[in-house]
């Protein structure tokens, strides 16, 4: 196990080095630049050339990659140009991520919760109405576009019924002390309750929004995944046991049914952070994912260069971990 | 239509089955009647054989008695009576007690019956469990005599391994270990050789002949293979197309076979004592030929007895005017006392 995943973080390094290579090469033929942006269209050549020199953009694409590596190998990725300007890219990164961890860990929290119970009960009474109901429901949530039900939602229940905010973290008129930077969690360990419910309040739309691709797809594994398994053999062989029907479901029919599962939910780890992006921006709501699409319109490098290569590394280890979780409850594979 | 029932069922009979009929099919279309009206008994401590080819309904009896049956899609008539209680009347909680305590059974493929991510010995515990009540350690220990009990060498190893890590007998042993645990008075086996090699299949069916005997156990013996029925039953039915074609103790069927189908499945029994070169007798056709038994006897066009009368009137399942002992047959042209394959 400890080859493996030694083997893995190795890999990992590859990946991100050429993940860095094409992104750093990519970003720099893109049409418009920094240049442009944090100038406009109307400045003199002089002005421009006098930055370009300050940023480094003068010399060549291959010299610039072997800086900006160097530069990284001992923990600078650069500053921001644009988004926070001045601000170390690493830093921006480090205090937008709570906001994004929190989010996704709670939209997907709200997948699962949601998409496995379903999808189960589906199953047990398929072709029946909460089978066909929810099929329906997940195609809406795979065929509805992430931003426009976040409109929806947000017009709905924000601005036409104030149940819920319409964007932000938390409302800064109540002054919130601060340790880790996840709101909820502040609240509560600082006791300060009015603080974590009113984080969660702005969590909720944004969550639900985000949730309903990973829920849409989870749903669907397994609904197939235990319709196959309530045909298999050994769950007849539990039923002629005469085991309680708490015992078949948990332990006969939904741990072989979501070994599938598991790997799908890490998979949409990576959907996660697009959906992520487009959320945000809708809520605006300060997390990576509106960060990353502030970068892009303003072409902040160091910034678009630090969120693109965490999202590569988050995605690989959340796999990697996904990986380990599978080896623990398949024994086929922890036993081989 | 259905053949005159048995006897009426005495006190010492631990299950009796009646015109136990079994339809599968949608709503709209013609029901497939998969069980036509079988009747047979089990005494406590005997082993009933229920042979035929592959399709004859033998599993779909089994899992009828169990109430195995998927929820949807069947329909079930007639009666199981075990020790006073008519299982098919029970609701699914009854049924759920009585499976595995009174009732167990065991599957033909091993591998695929047990579940691939829990421990066998989890799998054997889980019963002593939900059935003795007994706490998980107290269960293990237990689980650990019976895998000992059943022939598995190193059974505290075995204990926490998993199906993949065992051999194709092993598995059959645990599954047998699991359905005997709680003791049963009957256990149904389903056809739980044919998936082993055949020096194997020997060695589980003495175990389960061992055990039965042992516990007192009743079997209901299902196979293909006349073969093994000739080791280990004492009353044989033999199924065909749904319905029972033929009934004899043991010693009878095997001395004086009437029914052309119980013969044709005798001459395909591989003999060590054959000549080199004969070849084994097939029964010509397959289960596919069958008619319906409402137009006449349903082997009719695979008979090589069959007179007009078979293709005209169906069979009814009759007490044998030549034998001796009990043996019902359903035949218009039986072979004579005696009759060859
Ligand atoms: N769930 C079901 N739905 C529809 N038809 C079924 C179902 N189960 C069994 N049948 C049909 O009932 C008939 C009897 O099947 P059964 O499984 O009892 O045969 P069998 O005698 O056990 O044969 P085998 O030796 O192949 O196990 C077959 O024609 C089969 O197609
Ligand atoms: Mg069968």
């Amino acid at each position: 196990m400890l080859r493996f995943i030694v083997r893995r973080l190795l890999q990992a390094v590859l990946v991100l080095f050429i993940v860095s290579l094409l992104l750093f090469t990519w970003l720099r033929k893109l049409p418009g630049g920094p240049i442009d942006a944090i100038l406009g269209e109307r400045a003199t050549p002089e002005t421009r050339a006098a930055l370009r020199k300050t940023l480094g953009l003068d010399q060549s694409i291959p010299v610039q990659y072997l800086h900006f590596l160097n530069n990284a190998i001992h923990g600078n990725f650069g500053t921001s140009t644009q988004v926070q300007t001045g601000t170390d890219a690493l830093d921006l990164f480090f205090q937008r991520l709570p906001a994004t961890v929190e989010l996704s860990v709670l939209a997907l929290i709200l997948a699962v919760i949601t998409a496995i119970p379903l999808g189960y009960f589906a199953a047990k009474r398929h072709g029946g109405f909460l089978d066909t109901g929810s099929v329906v429901l997940s195609l809406v949530g795979v065929a509805v576009p992430v931003f426009f039900l976040g409109f929806v939602l947000k017009y709905f229940f924000s601005i036409e019924w104030h149940m819920l905010p319409p964007a932000g973290r938390q409302n800064p008129d109540l002054d919130a002390t601060r340790i880790t930077n996840f709101y909820v969690l502040d609240g509560l360990l600082t006791r300060e309750y009015d603080a974590a419910w009113d984080a969660l309040k702005h969590l909720i739309l944004p969550a639900i929004t985000l949730a309903s691709v990973p829920f849409a797809v989870i749903f669907r594994i397994t609904r197939a995944s235990v319709l196959e398994v309530l045909n298999e053999d050994y769950v007849r062989t539990a039923e002629s046991k005469g085991l309680s029907e708490r015992i078949i479901r948990g332990r006969h029919v939904l741990h072989n049914a979501l070994l599938p599962v598991v790997t799908t939910i890490g998979l949409q780890v990576g959907a996660l952070l697009t959906g992520a992006v487009l959320t945000e921006t809708v809520f605006g709501y300060p997390g990576l994912g509106d960060a990353l699409a502030q970068a892009f319109r303003q072409r902040d490098y160091a910034v678009l260069q630090v969120l693109i290569l965490a999202a590569a590394l988050g995605y690989i280890l959340v796999n990697l971990l996904v990986d380990v979780a599978y080896a623990i409850i398949d024994p086929r594979i922890r036993t081989r | 239509m259905t053949a005159p029932s048995p006897a009426p069922a005495t006190t010492d009979t631990l299950l009796s089955v009646r015109d136990l009929t079994v339809e599968f099919g949608t709503k709209g279309q013609t029901p497939f009647r998969a069980v036509d009206g079988v009747s047979f008994d089990v005494r406590p401590g005997q082993t009933v054989g229920l042979v035929g080819e592959s399709g004859c309904g033998k599993s779909v009896t089994s899992l009828a008695i169990m109430g195995l049956l998927p929820k949807r899609g069947n329909k079930v008539a007639g009666s199981a009576t075990f020790d006073g209680t008519d299982l098919l009347t029970l609701d699914d909680r009854e049924m759920r007690d009585r499976r595995g305590r009174d009732v167990a059974m065991i599957f033909q493929d091993p591998l695929s019956s047990l579940n691939p991510v829990v421990s066998i010995g989890v799998q054997v515990a889980e019963v002593l469990q939900r059935h003795r009540g007994m706490k998980k350690s107290a269960a293990m220990a237990e689980s650990r005599d019976l895998l000992d009990k059943v022939g598995i060498p190193d059974p505290s190893r075995r204990l926490k391994e998993y199906p993949h890590q065992l051999s194709g007998g092993m598995r059959q042993r645990a599954l047998i270990a699991m359905a005997l645990a709680c003791k049963p008075r009957l256990l149904i086996a389903d056809e739980p050789t044919t998936a082993l090699d055949v020096t194997i299949q020997a060695q589980i069916l003495n175990l389960l002949k061992e055990l039965v005997v042992d516990s007192g156990t009743a079997l209901i013996m299902i196979t293909h293979d006349l073969g093994v029925v000739a080791g280990l039953c004492d009353e044989v039915n033999v199924l065909y197309g749904g319905r029972i074609v033929e009934t004899a103790p043991r010693h009878e069927l095997f001395a004086s076979p009437r029914h052309p189908y119980t013969n044709g499945l005798l001459g395909s029994i591989p003999r060590l004592d054959g000549a080199r070169n004969e070849q084994l007798a097939a029964i010509p056709g397959s289960v596919a030929d069958n008619i319906p038994w409402t137009s006449g006897c349903a082997f009719a066009p695979r008979c090589s007895r069959a007179i007009d009368v078979c293709r005209a009137e169906t069979p009814s399942l009759e007490q044998d005017s030549v034998a001796i002992e009990d043996h019902l047959l359903r035949c218009h042209n039986p072979w004579p006392t005696g009759g060859e394959a």
